[in-house]
């Protein structure tokens, strides 16, 4: 099944609840229309929480520019007498 | 390592490291340089796909033919630049290993994580084995606080409109079984880093076994940003095609 269906049924799923809802009136109607406003915002704020933490978590590793400086040494002084060309652009 | 796996009875497997080029002259040589550091005991070959490069490359990687065997070191040029993807179907056309490496020539990714890939994909039988740069033990180096914010927020969309099933959707370090490569590079259509994204994504549908393995990642490209309006726009575009159609 395609993906985009997937989501679509989800959502198809989700909207039948929330007319479940109106119709039924457990929850009073003016709570309930204001139900997919929710949905949406709290979703933003999600995506918000995640981009945050994400950027809060994010991996670096100043350390490997030094290795690679220290890789690019050796392998430029393995080649200077093995007929590979190493000078600099 | 060798005679234990021959004694055992065991398989030993050949991999193809595919690296397509465009003006790496110094880059290749070291490059080269370091995949034979880090795979001592592994039957490999290097598919250099080099497009057409005026920097002279494709003399440098002559002479690494010298020195290490035409056997080692294949060169499969093209006449100019025609793209990432075309170029991973060329190099594919002549590997003849039973998995296929794909990695960038610029020194961002580092050859010493092959036996990590290697080791990954031999514990889990895994189809395919993408290095991760946002995970703990893998990392970004270079990247300014708006260029993290970016990808991070890219990150986040795409994972929340495509279930991706990976946490490093653009990234293009990865070990492919040869035949599952071949399947999922026929149905790709996109260009630059959404092909990559596009290739993981329609591999996840497929339900082949993706494994990750933590990576660092040396932007080489100091100074310049890469990430400009026009990239955000092409990448938007590449999420909503990848939503509709995979």
């Amino acid at each position: 099944m395609k993906h985009i269906v997937k989501i679509l049924s989800l959502l198809v799923a989700i909207s039948a609840f929330w007319i479940g809802l109106l119709q039924a009136a457990i929850i009073p109607r003016s709570h309930t229309w204001l139900l997919p406003i929710y949905f949406v915002v709290s979703l933003g704020c999600y995506g918000l929480l995640m981009v945050g933490i994400g950027l809060m978590q994010f991996p670096t590793c100043p350390q490997e520019a030094v290795l690679l400086q220290k890789d690019i040494a050796e392998a430029k002084d393995f080649f200077k007498h093995r007929g590979v060309d190493v000078g600099s652009n | 390592m060798a005679d234990e796996m021959e004694n055992k009875g065991e398989k030993k497997f050949k991999y193809s490291i595919i690296i397509p080029t465009y003006n790496e002259r110094l880059n290749i040589a070291i490059i080269v340089y370091l995949i034979f550091k880090h795979l001592r005991d592994v039957d490999f070959e290097i598919i250099v796909v080099d497009d057409g490069s005026p920097d002279g490359t494709q003399e440098i990687v002559k002479q690494l033919q010298q020195l290490y065997g035409e056997d080692r070191i294949l060169l499969r040029a093209r006449a100019k630049k025609l793209g990432l993807g075309t170029a991973y179907i060329h190099g594919l056309k002549h590997a003849t290993g039973d998995f296929v490496v794909i990695m960038d020539a610029d020194l961002s990714h580092h050859p010493k994580y092959l036996p990590s890939f290697i080791k990954k994909q031999l514990e889990t039988n895994a189809s395919i084995v993408t290095g991760t740069r946002y995970v703990k033990g893998g990392g970004v180096h270079g990247w300014n606080l708006m260029r993290k914010l970016t990808s991070r927020g890219a990150n986040v969309l795409a994972q929340t409109l495509l279930w991706p099933g990976v946490s490093d959707l653009t990234g293009s370090f990865r070990l492919y079984k040869k035949s599952v490569l071949e399947d999922v590079i026929s149905s790709c259509v996109s260009k630059g880093y959404v092909f990559q994204m596009e290739m993981i994504v329609r591999a996840t549908r497929k339900g082949y076994h993706i494994e990750e393995v933590p990576i660092t990642f040396v932007d080489r490209v100091f100074g310049t940003s890469k990430l400009g309006g026009s990239e955000i726009v092409e990448y938007l575009k590449g999420l909503v095609y990848l939503l509709l159609t995979t």
